[in-house]
């Protein structure tokens, strides 16, 4: 029995669902995680401030394989049954939530230490200031390299497949197997990351321009 | 009773002592320029009234509150008293009129109709009340010194501090900032400033206080200090300043 290329790329497709859906949960999660590391990383208290910073660090220099390893395995040891996909949601948001942390972080020092002595001297409050002058400004320096970086959430779900979440690069793999087309299998697949990322890229670029622009009129 | 009351304030950067024991009662109502050449310590001695410097040594005290004593005090005190910088520092994000809205609304609990009322009025005062809808970045830079004297009058503080309010603007664009602070002082503000403008405070000011070394070296009225100065330094600073 023969397998048409649609066939294939039926199967790829559906697939497809499961990296959307993780590359989206991925994403809100890595932005909640992002913002609560945030705040405690231009807090002034020092302690709070380390804390997030060794959560960025560890995040940061360790590969994400072994954060889904870790992620997937370490419940086992106590016991504890954890879905793939509930383990990749949670390796992939703290890993999307340490990088974004720090994109931010550099939005907020972007943002002239004049705002913030500015706001103080209206006798406003440390999170007033953040809340009303210091993000509303950091979020148009931030919003570009944050989707930017959405492209890499994107590709790092492919990772999760090797936990056995079936997602696109899993699909393919599995197809390969039944077809014994590689090249058309794994070329179609890269087709279809760069038919998701190139559109998040060229939203990127926009953006970039349009705030860009916004902000050389003011 | 003074309004501001500065005892024996010290303060060191490392190693590096900017003021050396300063020691200033202002009046509610007094207008007081500091001056002085760049390093002596005036724009420190300035920042340190409102709480954006800290200090070592000494106290200071705005209508009876301390400003070292808790974050929730610093914020009182610093309703009393509004800043003006060298730099404007408006919120580019937000609107003329919402720059002026934002702090009572956030800080005081004004309402939206109350403040946008007072922001008006305020606007109106330094002659920019049809700018209400601009931002900040469609103004001139005299326009934007102005927006930033109402917002901090819309906080209705005791006293204003102003950092060489006129420094950033081109010579043509000095007067009409110049000219609202006139008025300021003619209704009786307190001003505490810092400028480079010997003709103005001259003109405008109760007292001048030369410092020199972290120290007030020497201060007076401005017609003692200009025609009849005591120290050779301010002998020589304002002889500078007529030569420049």
């Amino acid at each position: 029995m023969g397998f048409t290329t649609w066939d294939i790329l039926r199967g790829l497709l559906l697939a497809t669902r499961w990296t959307l859906a993780l590359s989206a949960g991925a994403f809100v999660g890595g932005v909640l995680a992002g913002l609560i590391v945030l705040v405690l990383r231009v807090q002034p208290h020092r302690r709070l401030a380390w804390v997030a910073r060794i959560y960025i660090e560890i995040f940061q220099s360790t590969p994400l394989l072994m954060q889904l390893f870790l992620a997937f395995f370490t419940p086992a040891l106590f016991g504890i049954d954890v879905p793939a996909w509930a383990a990749a949601w949670v390796a992939l948001s703290l890993w999307t939530g340490a990088f974004l942390a720090e994109i931010w972080r550099g939005s907020v020092e972007a943002v002239p230490a004049g705002q913030w002595e500015a706001g103080g001297s209206l006798g406003m409050s440390y999170l007033e200031q953040l809340r009303h002058i210091i993000l509303p400004q950091a979020l148009r320096i931030a919003a570009a390299p944050s989707l930017g970086f959405m492209v890499q959430v994107i590709k790092g779900t492919a990772l999760t497949s090797i936990i056995g979440f079936v997602e696109l690069e899993k699909a393919g793999t599995a197809i390969t197997n039944a077809t014994f087309h590689p090249f058309t299998v794994y070329g179609l697949v890269a087709l279809i990351y760069f038919c998701l990322c190139y559109p998040v890229a060229l939203c990127r670029g926009w953006l970039e321009r349009r705030l860009n622009a916004a902000h050389l009129a003011h | 009773m003074p309004l501001i009351s500065l005892t024996d304030i010290h303060k060191s950067y490392g190693q590096n002592e900017v003021l050396k024991g300063i020691t200033l009662d202002i009046e509610p109502g007094e207008v007081i320029a500091l001056i002085g050449k760049s390093g002596s310590g005036k724009s420190t001695l300035l920042r340190c009234i409102n709480g954006l410097e800290t200090y070592q040594q000494g106290s200071i005290r705005v209508a009876g509150t301390s400003v070292l004593e808790s974050a929730g005090q610093l914020r009182l005190l610093r309703q009393k008293v509004g800043m003006i910088f060298q730099q404007f520092n408006l919120f580019p994000h937000l609107s003329v009129g919402r720059n002026v809205m934002l702090a009572p609304m956030v800080v005081k609990k004004t309402g939206k109709a109350e403040a946008e009322a007072l922001a008006k009025e305020m606007l109106t005062r330094v002659g920019l009340g049809q700018k209400f809808d601009a931002y900040p970045g469609q103004l001139s830079g005299g326009q934007q010194q102005r927006v930033a004297i109402a917002r901090a009058l819309a906080m209705q503080p005791l006293a204003l501090l102003c950092d060489e309010i006129t420094s950033a603007l081109d010579p043509e664009l000095v007067n009409e900032v110049l000219a609202v602070v006139r008025d300021l002082a003619a209704q009786g503000m307190t001003l505490v400033m810092v400028t480079h403008e010997m003709r103005f405070a001259r003109e405008v000011c109760h007292r001048l206080v030369f410092m020199h070394q972290g120290r007030i070296h020497e201060s007076g009225p401005p017609e003692q200090v200009f025609t009849a100065p005591q120290t050779p330094e301010l002998r020589q600073f304002i002889g500078q300043r007529d030569a420049a």
